[in-house]
């Protein structure tokens, strides 16, 4: 089949590269482009595993095409560190409130919560239950991740009253 | 002679991060930056993909496969058929269970998505297009969908391979869609408890086909050096060492000649036991492309076909005096075991150590039958964090007391304390010949009924019955039966069900141990690391824990039936135990005194009366490599390989609280209160952090996963559409305690926990809904507890509108 070219902003940095029509985000940025932390998990776009922020929203890169990522601008867990390289408060809270156990949720749950955080800085129990709604965890029962959620939306409310 | 000597005793335990403290987990560091390394993760050189053509139906004759089509097509490099594998003789396998499997459909199609042919092609899409387009002719043959109608004279004959047979592995067979019947107990002396009795229950229990389903799906990446004549086989495996013997078994390859790496894996719950058609149709394609192939399973692959778990039908009876004191128990299964007798337990119990069905109850007499046919299903069998059937078990005697003390108008917290096993009676020796070494039933039920106030949530359920409302108090007060195990009973493919680890110090102090294990998210880098640590006085820090790849780690069984702490992780005290010993001779020799005047303080050994002469691990690992004494080989590594004395019995009690509402049939679940024992508790985090996952994947079981099958043999609802995985908006929160009763012949004393939350946290959940019926005259009520059947009840007493 066809390849179409594609260029797109990952993790801070421009790629490019070619894709079929019918080539999935997902398949682009594990395959092409060697990031894998996002998963697959379902295929359906129930799990969530594959979750990345595309432009500010979260989506499920298996139910994205790569074509239609053309000129985006998307971020993974790999480019979830802090500019320094530290662990950023998600990261860190996952760490310390035991908000994973297999790990596969994990990158596409961050994620998710990354962007939750973004547009609900400081969120209820269950607005961050509804907000990873969309993600599924098989190992925690998700009252950890729900902590770890907490623990980041502390950090960096802490922080912004500090700078302020 | 020491560098931390201006440390306190507690500093010094501190920085050990031994047993009992709440590490953070090692491995998280990689998973929290997308670093882990999962088998789809995996990219060799000249990789290729590897899918299967999959059968539409659940019973038919294959007329013709026609290939060409689909070979014809860009990027598709071969497609293969039972045919290519007849040669090999790897167009069926043997199954762990004495059966054999067909790896592709030879002749026949015995459930539906039964993998047909194997598709190879470049990439993923070259591979999907090359399954579509090969073109399979099928005769349609009727379909034996309900276990009941296998036996019957007229049912359809599904395996005709083994028509003959009088025996597929596992006893005698009484019909060709019968596998084994097994039984245990003193029938004669249950018969007569129930002839005797003043009070008899009896209850149909079925326990539904239902799916582990961890987010990450099996799958593999099979490579072969033709040069070397070295295969590596990288896959979802939660028993590599088990594969790699496999592998070697049916492929007549040496198994020196072959490398299983079991890398990061995304969950398992048992899904991850058993060996797989992919597996040996990515080895053969490797082995005849000279490229590595890749093959992972779709969700509905994985759902359909790869290793389900229960489908137990079970008749459960009761014999009592009149104050509910239980004098026999009685229990028939017909176990449904799909198309292949292929669940993955040790070969000397066809049904699991279903036998622990006593529970946690002083029975004097019990008689368990269970009998084994095949369906037009996908095989499998024991899966979904249970300990080999107990989960069955424990759900039929936890559902079949709740049904006793609501016959003889007992409480049902007071009906389990009359029957308990009292503390004074351990170890004890069940009826159905199990020993369990230890437990205290008593103080935890009542620790929990204190915990919750039972007194009040009673006189509030009593109220609200009063207004019409439906509120409902369960229980589970179970007790697991888990470490397999001791090779006098367990073994697979004959081999002793040990494990092992061995440890290696290095000079500057710090060490790397490997183990027989396979974490799928456990946290065993952590957890291992600080048993090791406790016994020889290094950080746990400084302790590197490997598993997984069979060129390095010492032979063992693998990781499921919450094995790891109670064999592998007594490997690991016991190497570690063997490796002080060793110090201690060179700690004798640096302090130029007897190893009798030597005495263990945390992390060095010191003179007896002469507290400041003292040589710490760090000081002996050094020595050890530079001046041992004489006689005394250098070096101090260990090795151990545990075959336990006994399985461990841990236990818990646990309360759930539900409230129905009878116009919607809505449950939800108000409070889930649970109690575990494990035995000694390494890292109180990550067992809470197990207890809430086992919990929620409970609450899925008991409210809505099942998997089920039109009268065609069509599954219904295996993919994540339709199969109930609980999100963080209905997983209920969950409270949890403890209380420890250390196992007595374990070497630190602990007993396993993963399984436990699983096996209690459904009969909880599902006592709780039909204890919201109780006095309306509901004895039971079959999972899952779906709004639609919860509702289904009320309108059946007239209560729904």
């Amino acid at each position: 089949m066809n390849k179409t070219a594609v260029k797109m902003t990952v993790n801070g940095q421009a790629v490019e590269g070619k894709a079929e029509p019918r080539l999935l985000l997902i398949h682009f940025l594990r395959d092409e482009l060697g990031l894998t932390g996002p998963h697959v998990g379902c295929e359906t776009s129930h799990c969530g595993a594959c979750t990345v922020d595309l432009d500010g929203k979260s989506v499920k890169s298996c139910t994205v095409f790569a074509v239609q990522a053309e000129g985006a601008n998307i971020t993974t867990v790999e480019g979830m560190a802090n500019a320094d390289g530290s662990l950023s408060a998600l990261q860190e809270g996952f760490m310390q409130e035991h908000g994973l156990q297999c790990g596969y949720c994990t990158p596409g749950m961050i994620m998710r919560a990354h962007r939750l955080l973004q547009e609900n800085p400081n969120p209820s129990e269950a607005e961050i239950r509804m907000g990873i709604a969309g993600n599924l965890c098989r190992c925690t029962g998700y009252q950890n991740i729900v902590k770890a959620v907490r623990y980041a939306a502390d950090k960096l409310n802490g922080q912004r009253e500090a700078a302020e | 002679m020491s560098d931390t000597t201006e440390m306190t005793l507690e500093q010094r335990e501190a920085t050990i991060g031994g047993i009992g403290c709440s590490r953070r987990r090692k491995e998280d560091i990689r998973f929290i930056q997308g670093k882990g390394n999962y088998v789809d993760d995996v990219k060799l050189p000249g990789q290729v993909f590897g899918d299967f053509v999959r059968s539409p139906h659940a019973h038919a004759r294959i007329k013709s496969i026609d290939t060409e089509k689909s070979k014809a097509l860009p990027g598709v490099l071969a497609v293969l058929t039972a045919d290519d594998l007849k040669p090999l003789n790897l167009h069926w396998m043997p199954t762990l269970a004495g059966d054999s499997q067909a790896v592709l459909a030879d002749e026949k199609v015995h459930f539906q998505n039964q993998e047909v042919a194997f598709v190879i092609g470049e990439d993923r899409y070259a591979v999907s297009d090359g399954v579509q387009a090969v073109e399979v002719d099928y005769e349609d043959l009727p379909a034996l969908v309900d276990p009941k109608r296998a036996l019957a004279k007229d049912a359809p004959v599904l395996r005709e391979d083994v028509a003959a047979k009088d025996n597929v592995g596992q006893g005698p067979r009484k019909h060709p869609n019968h596998i084994f019947t097994w039984d245990i107990g003193d029938k004669g002396e249950t018969d007569q408890a129930f002839s005797g009795a003043a009070v008899t229950v009896k209850e149909e229990i079925f326990y539904h086909r239902v799916h582990p389903c961890p987010l990450e799906p099996c799958g593999c990446v099979a490579s072969m050096d033709k040069i070397k004549g070295e295969l590596t086989l990288y896959g979802t495996f939660q028993a590599p060492h088990v594969i790699r013997t496999v592998v070697s078994l049916i492929s007549g390859l040496p198994e020196h000649k072959i490398r299983v790496i079991a890398p990061d894996i995304g969950g398992g719950f048992g899904n991850k036991v058993g060996a797989y058609a992919g597996y040996v149709c990515a080895t053969v394609a490797t082995i005849v492309l000279g490229r590595p192939v890749k093959w992972v399973e779709s969700r509905i692959d994985n759902l359909s076909t790869t290793s389900f778990a229960r489908d137990y039908h079970m008749t459960g009876e009761l014999a009592a005096d009149k104050d509910g004191r239980i004098t026999g128990l009685r229990v028939n299964v017909l176990a449904d075991h799909g198309a292949f007798n292929s669940h993955a337990q040790p070969s000397k119990w066809p049904a699991g150590f279903f036998n622990i069905v006593t529970g946690s109850y002083d029975i004097p007499a019990a008689y368990v039958s269970v009998d084994g046919v095949y369906t037009n299903k996908a095989p499998g069998g024991v899966a979904y964090r249970c300990s080999f059937r107990v989960t069955e078990a424990s759900y039929l005697i936890e559902r079949m007391i709740d049904v006793l003390a609501q016959k003889v108008g007992v409480d049902k917290a007071e009906i389990r304390l009359r029957n308990f096993v009292k503390p004074e009676q351990f170890p004890y020796k069940s009826c159905l010949d199990w020993e369990y070494d230890s437990g205290d039933y008593h103080t935890a039920l009542n620790k929990v009924l204190d915990a919750v106030g039972y007194k009040a949530l009673r006189e509030e359920q009593a109220e609200k019955r009063k207004r019409g409302e439906l509120m409902g108090i369960g229980f589970a007060t179970f007790t697991e039966i888990v470490g397999a195990g001791p090779s006098r009973n367990c073994d697979i493919l004959g081999i002793g069900m040990f494990d092992s680890c061995e440890i290696r110090i290095h000079p500057t102090g710090s060490a790397v141990a490997r183990l027989g294990t396979k974490s799928q998210g456990q946290g065993h880098e952590t957890t291992y690391a600080q048993i090791i640590a406790t016994e020889l006085g290094l950080p746990s820090d400084d302790i590197t824990v490997e598993e997984g790849d069979t060129d390095t780690a010492p032979y063992g069984l693998g990781t499921y039936g919450s094995r790891s702490t109670p064999v592998a992780g007594a490997a690991a005290a016991q190497a570690a135990r063997k490796i002080r010993a060793k110090a201690q001779k060179i700690a004798a020799h640096m302090l130029e005194v007897a190893e009798g005047d030597l005495e263990w303080e945390i992390d060095r050994f010191k003179v007896k009366g002469l507290p400041e002469k003292t040589a710490t691990m760090k000081q002996i690992a050094f020595a050890a490599y530079q001046s041992v004494p004489e006689g005394l080989e250098p070096g101090l590594e260990a090795v151990n390989y545990y075959d336990p004395p006994n399985f461990t019995y841990p236990f818990g009690a646990y309360l759930c609280v539900v409230d129905v509402d009878r116009l919607t049939g809505e449950v939800k679940v108000r409070r889930f209160y649970a109690l575990d024992d494990c035995g000694t508790r390494i890292n109180p985090m990550i067992i809470e952090g197990q207890v809430h996952g086992g919990l929620a994947e409970a609450f899925g079981i008991a409210m809505g996963q099942e998997l089920t099958f039109d009268e065609n043999g069509n599954i219904q609802g295996a993919s994540l559409m339709d199969y109930f995985l609980p999100t963080a908006v209905e997983t209920p929160v969950w409270e949890t305690d403890h209380t420890v009763t250390p196992s007595p012949h374990h070497p630190i004393g602990a007993k396993g926990v993963g399984e436990s939350p699983n096996v209690g946290g459904v009969s909880a959940i599902s006592n709780a809904v039909v204890d919201a019926f109780a006095h309306l005259g509901v004895t039971h009520m079959p999972m899952p507890h779906t709004p639609w059947r919860v509702w289904k009840q009320c309108e059946a007493l007239g209560i729904g509108e």
